[in-house]
């Protein structure tokens, strides 16, 4: 079974027999005329912590994108809370995006304000809180992820693994249900990667967020998630608990696993035949 | 005909009709971006969007404040230039006084609108691609999506008020130092008084010549909004894609710019 839950030892903060926050069914999208992903399916549930996993070009990113509405699919559907996002108008989409933080990889703070608008940025947009109010919100947020009294420094003047902190101040400012993370620990040394782990975890306590978490760093998703899906050449492998997808015996999951580079039957007559095409 | 010119042949052919489609593309996407900024900037407060005003401001002060020093020196060495050629030339009909009508009128319809617009697309054009580009390139584009914020209004619409504003505004001012270093020389020359240049001025400028370079200044300043926004979203492949986007917008601009001030003089000078 493809869409496994976890069994027995269930963890206490996700509720498994609740509806799925985001369910996808039957996704396939293409970028020109390859095909990205395929028939993509994956249930997230209430205070999970999922983890997507691949190597480079695997396609986790690009269904990442597709999860926050950003691509549109080729065929399938996304449904985050509840609502298709394929099928959304632009002002309930609106509407649902408060609903979803999102931490991209390399921050994405806008440069040209300091960390606390960055902070605030939501806010702005989405209520009409006072000056004052907002601040306080964002001072908060700050002190979750360890920024206290850096809301005034440029994001250039910011250390990698604090612009990552300061991204996830500004995804849960607005108290999210979703919480995307795209590679947090990527570019980071492995102390601040431990750190943000442990910070995800916390928010995942302390919020009540569902989070999804792409990445492709093994020990950081095994330390974090409730389930992992493992993505390969745009396709699900499987979606299990940390624990069965390491004692996985597909082949292709321990390759992952054991850093292996993909190991490919060559055929001589094919391999000529390629060449002399 | 031989069979690899028969090639060559269809390969020109073929080169032809993919530019041609991409030029019509782009010129389709100029004008939905183009459609959508005015949009916003109009009805954007109906739907408690408005364009954000600190930000138009901000920019105006970097196209057009910042610019002030450049643009009066060069206008008021456009103006001088103007007159040493005009005398020069009249001079062959003993009607060098003359000088004056051409001054006033090249200046004001023509070269304020063309040497400011052209010195904003350098300065803030290539500015605007490069921003863009590399917001794009770090996920900020993203970024404003995913928060719901949309990109044309919040990146494109202030940029394209502040440069209506200040495009115009800096025309005006390179109208006067056009005149007045076209006065300057010719007063010295002629041995006219200042203030008998400046009523010949008056007398031949009507307020139509005025009107003319500023109607052109709006044009060319949305061509430079434009062309640097469709260039900066357009970018790929890191720093290097960034460059090149900037660099293109800024030579994509200047063309645009006096092509359509050759088609907008013949039109407005009918």
């Amino acid at each position: 079974m493809n869409n496994a839950l976890p069994t027995g030892d269930v963890e206490h903060h996700v509720d498994y027999a609740a509806a799925p926050v985001i369910e996808i069914r039957d996704l396939i999208t293409h970028y020109a005329e390859r095909r990205v992903l395929n028939n993509i399916c994956l249930n997230v549930y209430p205070g999970e912590i999922m983890i997507i996993m691949g190597g480079s070009g695997s396609g986790k990113s690009t269904l990442l994108r597709h999860m926050l509405g950003l691509h549109q699919p080729t065929s399938g559907s996304i449904r985050l809370l509840g609502k298709d996002i394929t099928r959304l108008s632009e002002k309930e989409f609106y509407a649902l995006r408060k609903e979803m933080g999102v931490a991209f990889q390399g921050g994405a703070l806008f440069g040209s304000m300091t960390v606390g608008e960055n902070v605030m940025l939501p806010l702005r947009e989405h209520t009409r809180l006072d000056e004052n109010t907002m601040q306080i919100m964002s001072r908060m947020k700050l002190e979750v992820v360890n920024l206290a009294g850096f809301e005034n420094l440029m994001p250039s003047e910011l250390s990698g693994g604090m612009v990552k902190r300061a991204a996830l101040a500004r995804a849960v400012v607005m108290d999210p249900k979703l919480l995307f993370f795209d590679e947090p620990s990527a570019g980071l040394d492995p102390v601040s990667a431990v750190e943000l782990d442990e910070l995800i975890l916390r928010l995942r306590t302390a919020m009540r967020m569902t989070i999804v978490v792409v990445t492709h760093e093994l020990e950081s998703a095994f330390k974090i998630a409730d389930r992992i899906t493992v993505l390969d050449d745009g396709e699900i492998l499987v979606t299990d608990t940390v624990a069965n997808v390491r004692n996985s015996d597909n082949k292709r999951i321990q390759d992952l696993l054991h850093r292996r580079p993909r190991s490919e039957e060559v055929d001589a007559d094919e391999y000529l035949h390629r060449l002399t095409r | 005909m031989p069979n690899n010119m028969k090639y060559s042949l269809l390969v020109f052919v073929d080169g032809v009709g993919r530019k041609t489609v991409r030029a019509v593309e782009e010129i389709g996407y100029v004008s939905s971006l183009l459609a959508e900024s005015l949009y916003w900037i109009i009805l954007g407060k109906k739907h408690k969007q408005a364009v954000r005003v600190a930000t138009v401001f901000q920019e105006i002060m970097a196209i057009g404040v910042q610019a002030v020093p450049i643009v009066s020196v060069l206008n008021l060495a456009i103006g001088i230039m103007l007159a040493i050629q005009g005398i020069e030339t009249l001079k062959t009909f003993g009607a060098e006084s003359q000088v004056i009508i051409g001054i006033a009128l090249s200046v004001t319809r023509e070269f304020s609108p063309l040497i400011v617009s052209i010195l904003v697309a350098g300065r803030s054009g290539s500015a605007i691609a490069a921003r863009i580009g590399s917001m794009l390139e770090s996920q900020e584009v993203d970024a404003l999506r995913v928060i719901g914020i949309n990109p044309v209004r919040y990146l494109v619409s202030p940029l394209l008020l502040a440069m209506l504003i200040a495009v115009p505004a800096l025309t005006i001012l390179g109208d006067f130092m056009g005149l007045l270093g076209g006065a300057l020389y010719t007063s010295l020359q002629l041995n006219l008084g200042l203030a008998v240049y400046a009523d010949r001025t008056l007398e031949v400028l009507a307020v139509d010549d005025i009107r003319q370079g500023l109607i052109k200044s709006a044009v060319f300043s949305a061509i430079i909004v434009l062309v640097g926004v469709s260039n900066g979203f357009q970018v790929k492949g890191g720093a290097e894609g960034v460059g090149k986007a900037t660099t293109r917008s800024v030579v994509l601009a200047i063309s645009c710019i006096v092509l359509a001030d050759m088609v907008f003089t013949y039109f407005l000078n009918r």
